[in-house]
């Protein structure tokens, strides 16, 4: 949602300007000049000269609350030297068939992007990783499109005149919780990080947006089914994303009491217990799905049913290796990530727990002002998503059911 | 061997108030050549007789202005940057000055189209680094552009009274480390990039800066200025100075004195070049 990073960002232009601007005091003037007129600035580049001879050259990225603000600014320091970096519009070219981009095309980051149209900014919407921009030129917009989206004469963004992007170390001064900057270890104290995170989730509550959870069976295997239905009851879980497994064994125990055959309540394997989550998916795609389910009155507990019953939107996408699968399991992954990008949507905040196939599914898909909390037993899990990119991410190294109701007990505490 | 200072004048045959682009000119009020052709050979003769070789520029019908030869541009060697005047009355000036440069065999050269530069009146050499008046008549960009050919330290001074719309109304190198100056003239960083870069500063009163006390000729160590400074005229003597004045009000009536009605042609007295 680029609204989200507009709001808060304002208007932006860089400028430069160059000549013996610390002996002459001309840089400290017009970084006063910015101030003074309201606005703000970032200092993105500075080269100084190393003889009295030689000029210095600075790089400034100008900010204010609104256009005219920024007009005015740039106005007053252009008279010091201080002009608009040289630009073009961004370039664009149509596509020439469906379901591929241009060559050059211009691959996105998950940072606010931005494209000049016209002369103007505009923010790119749906930002993503690894898309295309797709340009409306009539309707002054631009969005990300992955590539399977495209279609012949789509015009799309080529090259890299007219497009800017805002690193989240820019970002971060006005809207990136303090504790993002950390990275995962299993050695640091949980009590902090878990308040951290129960204190992020009541902001973005409060703020209106959304809290998207992505889930691994592990949270029913650890006993943690409670806890998230807990959640979802006090309006801390908002969209639900997972695979075949997580549902299954919810199910399962919402049925059987068992978890891959093992009791919840005695931690030891039933009889016949292996058979249980087989069973579970062959009642419910016999009653026709899990809605139904809890239509008639055959699941009465569990995180399916709690989404069901609190009208909580959830997206189960299908792998290989998933038994059955359960009827609401979307298993074109095409399908499943063009739904999950519609259901992102509003989310301020995400927590990922006990899932690596979904985490990084997930975290390709948000803009890198979403805040990830990261939540895996396997560290590997969090050095990859960020690797991949999603450096937004706080990561918690720890089994899912203490972290889960030490989060569940802070978020009821601060109520 | 002492050098044999040389500068440009140009006779004010065809001097007057015909247009008003500075707070001082007045076309009501006006001027009398009589006067000032009076009052300018009294300069020309000061000067020759401390010693300069004067040139003469042929003065031109319909270019009242060409007698303050100060603005036709900045020399640097055998370097001529011709002036890019902001007011299309002085920019016809330019074609004479540029022919006269060329003639005796300097390279002339222009500045890009889109940056006014007004030569020696903005932009003035005290030791290696050039002193730049900007905002009024001249870019900071022009004098940013020529610090980059020149690769010599430009320090850009914004001139916030209008009353001395050029720098060398109201700044005057004396020598290396040296000058005249006015200070309401500048604002607060400007003020502090003299103060920090030239170490013995004279700074003239409101009466004597509007009696354009700043625009003065170094000629060695003899300051040929507007008569009525006294004040300027014995701090600079306290400083081992000999002062000359000159009455030059027909001038001031067009905003110009004693040092816009000149141009150094071997470079000022206080210019280092390397």
């Amino acid at each position: 949602m680029a609204h989200n990073a507009t709001g808060k960002q304002g208007f932006v232009e860089e400028v430069e300007i160059q000549g013996h601007i610390i002996d002459s005091l001309i840089l400290p003037k017009v970084l006063d000049e910015i101030l003074t007129h309201g606005g703000s600035y970032v200092i993105k580049d500075i080269r100084i000269g190393q003889r009295q001879t030689d000029a210095s050259h600075a790089r400034i990225e100008v900010r204010a609350d609104n256009g005219d603000k920024l007009r005015e600014i740039l106005d007053a320091i252009h008279d010091h030297g201080a002009a608009p970096l040289a630009l073009r519009d961004c370039q664009t070219v149509a596509a020439d068939m469906d379901g591929a981009f241009p060559e050059q095309f211009y691959s996105t980051t998950n940072y606010r992007t931005q494209v000049r149209l016209s002369g103007e900014w505009i923010d790119v919407e749906d930002q993503e990783m690894d898309c295309g921009i797709l340009v409306d030129t009539e309707e002054s917009a631009a969005r990300c499109v992955p590539m399977t989206e495209v279609r012949l004469g789509d015009r799309i963004v080529v090259g890299r005149d007219g497009l800017r992007v805002f690193p989240a170390e820019t970002a971060a001064r006005s809207n990136l919780f303090e504790f993002m900057a950390s990275p995962v270890s299993s050695e640091k104290p949980k009590g902090v990080t878990v308040r951290e995170i129960a204190a992020a989730m009541k902001r973005t509550k409060d703020a209106g947006e959304k809290i998207l959870a992505v889930l691994g069976p592990a949270i029913v295997h650890t006993g943690s089914v409670e806890h998230i239905c807990k959640l979802i009851r006090g309006g801390y879980l908002n969209v639900l994303f997972a695979g075949n497994a997580l549902a299954t064994h919810d199910i399962e125990q919402a049925l059987f009491n068992t978890s891959l055959g093992i009791s919840l309540d005695r931690g030891l394997p039933m009889e016949e217990g292996h058979e249980h989550h087989l069973r579970a998916i062959n009642t419910i795609r016999r009653i026709g799905g899990i809605r139904r389910a809890v239509e008639r009155g055959s699941l009465k507990s569990g995180i399916m049913y709690e989404c069901i019953r609190h009208e909580i939107p959830f997206l189960l996408a299908g792998s290989i290796r998933d038994d059955g699968p359960l009827p609401e399991v979307v298993t074109d992954v095409l399908e499943a990530q063009r739904r999950m990008r519609e259901m992102i949507h509003g989310v301020g905040f995400c927590l990922m727990m006990a899932t690596m196939l979904h985490s990084i599914a997930t975290g390709n898909l948000l803009p890198a002002w979403v805040k990830v909390a990261c939540v895996d037993i396997n560290p590997a899990t969090v050095t990859k998503l960020t690797d991949r990119g999603s450096i937004q991410t706080v990561g918690v190294v720890t089994d899912a059911e203490p972290f889960l109701r030490a989060l569940v007990a802070e978020l009821e505490r601060e109520k | 061997m002492q050098r044999q200072p040389r500068i440009l004048m140009c006779p004010p045959d065809y001097y007057g108030i015909e247009y008003e682009i500075n707070p001082w000119m007045n076309r009501a009020r006006g001027s009398s050549r009589e006067r000032a052709r009076q009052q300018w050979q009294q300069l020309r003769d000061t000067l020759v007789d401390l010693g300069v070789v004067v040139e003469l520029l042929q003065p031109q019908e319909g270019l009242p202005d060409l007698v303050f030869t100060a603005n036709a541009g900045l020399i640097h060697g055998n370097r001529f940057f011709s002036s890019h005047f902001r007011h299309e009355e002085r920019a016809r000036e330019s074609p004479h000055f540029d022919s006269w440069f060329a003639e005796r065999g300097f390279s002339v050269e222009h500045l890009p189209e889109e940056m006014y530069f007004e030569g020696a009146g903005d932009a003035l050499f005290c030791g290696p680094a050039l002193f730049a008046g900007y905002r009024i008549r001249s870019d900071i960009q022009g004098h940013q552009y020529l610090g980059g050919l020149l690769r010599v330290q430009v320090l850009p001074l914004e001139l916030i009274n209008a009353y001395f719309y050029h720098l060398d109304t109201c700044f005057c190198p004396l020598a290396p480390g040296e000058a005249l100056w006015y200070p309401e003239a500048f604002d607060a960083y400007g003020r502090r990039v003299i103060e920090n870069h030239i170490p013995r500063l004279i700074a003239a009163n409101e009466a004597e800066a509007r009696c354009f006390g700043c625009n003065a000729v170094v000629v060695g160590k003899t300051v040929v200025l507007n008569a009525g400074c006294t004040n300027l005229a014995s701090d600079l003597e306290s400083m081992g100075y000999t002062t000359r004045s000159v009455e030059l009000d027909e001038f001031i009536k067009s905003g110009g004195s004693a040092k816009c009605l000149t141009l150094r042609l071997d470079g000022e007295e206080a210019a280092q070049w390397t």
